[in-house]
């Protein structure tokens, strides 16, 4: 029961803490701005010729204003945008008129979440496990080799890495697919086809973004194993004359990993924005390309949309890895 | 200082790699003072020629000389970078200063709102702002809102310096002797805390040219405006790649490379030479 | 044929950073012998060099630390091996049934997250391959003869108290009835009556298992209550080793004499003196002998000659130009 009160409650509280800091930040920062997004989507209507008359406009101009939810003054639009993001209705897309902004999202969240959890762990693990054994070896000139060129694709942002990669490979050497997440004209099925297709086309955008993100997992690990390795526990693992395989595993990597765990939880939020962006440039049909749609477009709901649901994905990614935190620090499940 | 410097680049061969590309680069930011061509027209050169003796690296479909260009957009993201990090810099070290000190409630309710902004995925409520701001957003605008989401993760570094300053012994003498708190922590703890702001703004540079260039990649830029997001926007919307013009595209991703590269270099070896058991280590062996 | 003989053996911590290149001696030219089930004492202040010595005698020592010159020869019963010059393979099979080794500060000597009994099941599945049915009983029983409960078994490190890690640590340590147990500061950072337990216990086990027992620790009262000789440390050399009686009861060498002119003693109000000034940087030491710029004897050979350890006693031996002429070689 104090477990539950001492780390649970806690947890659950910041991730509230989270979701309300950030749908202020959204609420506050496009108070904030002077532009009017139902200004700008009239300028964009009328730019592109045609004439209205004065009254259809202003009726034009309620209807997007409820549309957008700023009916009203700030607390009742902060009481709408709070409406919108529990009832998950975000009102209707804009670009694709009359579909509703939450469906749009759905179809593409899956595309994302897949690449996105599937390459952050890969990167996760790939970057943990090198870098926990690069640090148990310390000196050895491997280690150091490896270090080195890990630090210099470490501080290169994933959409540089993913533009280089398409460059690389999809344009001088024509291996894989420039776009798009499976070939077109073919449906979803579960047939070896598709899945083929689609491992294809997820190849250089789920690479890119492990490759540039496995750099900070290494260097970080590495630090951490070095720390540990020089512990009491493992000397006296070593002098005990525990096979290495025991000591590299369960002595040093077990122990320096807890602080890694951590590290993802607040890396979630990066590693979101970092996919938002590879997915654009491979033309992913993820919520990246939807959100540079939404941008292009000035479909206010639907960039909204996405913005809110991110906090909200991120959040709760981060409470369940720290509800998973316990499972490896026993430190914590017990008092 | 001029010693420590020194020291650095001798020994630390991620010092001198660094601190040389960076200051290479800085040189061709200040080059475009003599920039012959005037930048916000097109046409001034021949379109699409690839990189010749007169036209150093080319020029690109908007006809403009693709190296008078570069220079232009190295200044500008520079500027952006400076800009945005030094106005989080204060932003980070008001928050640490006042959690720091004050600690209990105050210290647990700011680093509950600062874990958010750690925590966030800022770029989409960045790519909100911006669009809503499109067309309007000048280099300083842009600096000013980039600053707004890169302060909370140093923020917590700074004030886990300042925790640990309190606790120390000559803290406490210097108050039981009668020093003013003002005077401690402006003449004592200072002197600790400025090597990690300069560190974390070297970081922070990195940080906002980086998203700068997301900005401009997604259209939400200053477009007119040459930086290296804007370059390589430009380029990708002229289809610079399928045409086979990859002068244009290549030169702002290799030298946002180089720049990041050398910035981390930079700040990963003065965190390095200011890590307290290196230096430990180095007056250890000092005797 | 004595059971540990190191011969000369000198161990650096090499120091390479920004450009400045130092060599900490913290071993200098150590030579000793240890017979059969003795308790050898290791006596000296931090940073002396005594932790850098056990860890080269029980060969844990990693880079920076290096081996420059020397050897640490065990009668395994074939004559004496030079522990240095083994390789990995063959360390192992001397770990822990042969020698074992507790180090300082055994708060943390116990890996955080694993349960005590499978840190034994790590250590004894290391050695003893198959047999492990009986592995809990065995187990159970040798923790109850240190005074341990079972239910220590199923804990995490960080629920026992410090006195039971200790404990714990020796347990493990003892598992095998190792014919060596090179302990680090057994009881330092426990409250005194912990302390006492552990030194009883460790009394307890060299009589009933007869093993040889090196015990290097800053606490001179501990030595004066467990060792049979004694070995004062200072500045990476061994300055003075006799018996303990005659350590206590007449020390030769001037810094010996401070340190147990400097014990309080039941009864005894005079004034307490220790030496004068701090122990010399290993990185950076005096000339001629290390104790010279705090010694009240030194003497003009002081300042340019290092003494030697010479015999000056029937087994009393002391590294001092006033007992002798002895040059280090």
């Amino acid at each position: 029961m104090t477990f539950l009160k001492r780390y649970l409650l806690p947890r659950l509280f910041q991730y509230l803490v989270v979701v309300f800091v950030g749908t202020t930040i959204v609420f506050i920062s496009t108070r904030l701005t002077p532009a009017d997004p139902v200004q700008q989507t009239i300028q964009r209507i009328t730019a592109q010729g045609g004439y209205m008359d004065p009254a259809a406009v202003e009726e034009f101009a309620r209807t997007l204003r409820e549309l957008y939810g700023l009916e009203g003054g700030v607390l009742r639009q902060y009481a709408a945008l709070w409406r919108r993001l529990l009832t998950g209705d975000f009102g209707r897309s804009y670009t694709y008129f009359p579909t509703p902004v939450i469906q749009l999202i759905g179809t593409s969240l899956p595309w994302t979440l897949g690449l996105l959890s599937l390459s952050s762990i890969m990167a996760w693990l790939a970057g943990t496990l090198l870098g926990g054994l690069a640090g148990y070896a310390g000196q050895a000139r491997w280690a150091k080799w490896l270090e080195g060129v890990v630090m210099i694709i470490r501080p290169i942002p994933y959409y540089i890495v993913a533009l280089l990669a398409l460059i690389l490979f999809a344009y001088f050497l024509p291996v894989f697919p420039i776009s798009g997440a499976f070939a077109i004209g073919k449906r979803m099925t579960v047939t070896w086809d598709v899945v083929v297709s689609v491992a294809k086309h997820a190849f250089l955008p789920a690479a890119s973004l492990v490759v540039g993100g496995m750099g900070v997992w290494f260097i970080q690990m590495k630090s951490l194993a070095s720390t540990v390795v020089a512990e009491d526990y493992v000397l006296f693992g070593r002098a005990g004359g525990l096979s290495k395989g025991k000591l590299v595993f369960q002595y040093t990597i077990r122990n320096a990993m807890l602080p890694q765990i951590t590290g993802l939880a607040l890396a979630l939020g990066q590693l979101l924005s970092g996919a938002l962006v590879v997915e654009y440039v491979f033309s992913y049909p993820g919520l990246g390309m939807l959100l540079y749609q939404a941008i292009t477009q000035g479909d206010y709901n639907l960039t909204m949309g996405i913005t809110m649901l991110s906090i909200v994905v991120i959040a709760t990614g981060v409470l369940v890895i720290d509800l998973m935190y316990p499972l490896f620090d026993p430190r914590v499940r017990y008092r | 200082m001029f010693n420590v410097l020194r020291d650095l680049f001798r020994h630390d061969g991620r010092f001198a790699f660094g601190f040389c590309v960076f200051v290479g680069i800085v040189f061709l930011a200040l080059l475009y003072s003599f920039c012959p061509y005037n930048l916000s027209i097109w046409n001034t050169v021949p379109r699409d020629r690839p990189p010749s003796a007169k036209y150093l690296l080319g020029t690109n479909s908007q006809g403009q000389d693709v190296f008078w260009y570069a220079t232009a957009a190295i200044r500008n993201s520079l500027l952006i970078g400076i800009v945005a990090a030094s106005l989080s810099r204060v932003i980070a070290v008001l928050v640490a200063l006042i959690a720091g000190y004050r600690g209990g409630r105050t210290d647990r309710v700011l680093m509950s709102i600062n874990d958010s902004f750690v925590v966030l995925p800022l770029l989409p409520v960045l790519v909100l702002v911006a669009s809503m701001l499109r067309g309007k957003m000048g280099i300083l605008e842009l600096g000013v809102v980039l600053a707004i989401f890169g302060w909370a993760w140093d923020a917590r570094l700074i004030r886990a310096q300042i925790l640990s300053l309190r606790e120390r012994e000559f803290t406490k003498t210097a108050i039981l002797s009668g020093m003013t708190s003002l005077r401690v922590v402006l003449g004592e703890h200072l002197p600790f805390v400025i090597p990690l702001i300069m560190a974390t703004a070297i970081n922070n540079i990195s940080f906002v040219i980086g998203t700068e260039i997301v900005l401009a990649v997604f259209g939400l830029s200053s477009l007119e405006t040459p930086t290296l997001g804007t370059m390589i926007y430009w380029s990708v919307n002229y289809q610079a790649m399928l045409l086979g013009i990859w002068w244009w595209i290549l030169t702002p991703v290799v030298i946002c490379i180089l720049l990041i590269l050398s910035l981390y270099m930079l700040s990963v070896s003065i965190s390095d030479f200011l890590d307290p058991r290196t230096r430990l280590q180095v007056i250890k062996a000092k005797g | 044929m004595p059971l540990l003989r190191v011969e000369n053996l000198k161990a650096y911590y090499l120091v390479d950073l920004y450009g400045i290149k130092r060599a900490v001696r913290a071993v200098d030219g150590v030579s000793l012998q240890v017979e059969e089930n003795t308790i050898f004492g290791i006596a000296g202040e931090s940073g002396c060099g005594k932790t850098s010595l056990i860890k080269v005698l029980s060969a844990t020592f990693m880079p920076p630390l290096t081996i420059h010159g020397g050897k640490v020869i065990y009668d395994l019963g074939d004559g004496g091996t030079d522990v240095l010059a083994l390789d990995e393979e063959d360390l192992r099979k001397l770990r822990w049934e042969f020698l074992s080794y507790v180090p300082q500060g055994s708060m943390n000597v116990l890996n955080p997250v694993r349960r005590v009994r499978n840190t034994f099941r790590d250590f004894v599945g290391a050695h003893r391959v198959g047999t492990m049915r009986h592995f809990l009983a065995d187990v159970t029983e040798h923790l109850g003869h240190l005074g341990l409960p079972p239910e220590v078994l199923a804990a995490y490190p960080h629920q026992l108290s410090g006195g039971m890690r200790q404990r714990v640590t020796l347990a493990l340590a003892t598992i095998f009835k190792p014919r060596l147990i090179l302990a680090d500061e057994p009881t330092t950072a426990l409250d005194v009556v912990v302390q006492r337990g552990v030194v009883q216990l460790l009394k307890k086990l060299h009589a009933e298992q007869r093993n040889t027992l090196i015990l290097v620790t800053h606490d001179m009262a501990v030595h004066a209550n467990l060792a049979d000789r004694l070995a004062i440390m200072y500045a990476g050399q061994i300055v003075e080793e006799a018996s303990t009686a005659e350590v206590f009861g007449n020390p030769l060498h001037p810094y010996t004499s401070y340190l147990i002119g400097s014990l309080p003693r039941i009864g005894d109000k005079a004034y307490k003196v220790s030496a004068p000034g701090a122990p010399p940087s290993l990185a950076s030491l005096p000339e001629g002998c290390r104790f010279h710029p705090r010694c009240p004897h030194a003497m003009d050979v002081c300042r340019t000659e290092e003494p030697g350890l010479l015999d000056a006693a029937s087994g009393h031996n002391v590294a001092c130009f006033l007992h002798g002429q002895a040059r280090r070689g």
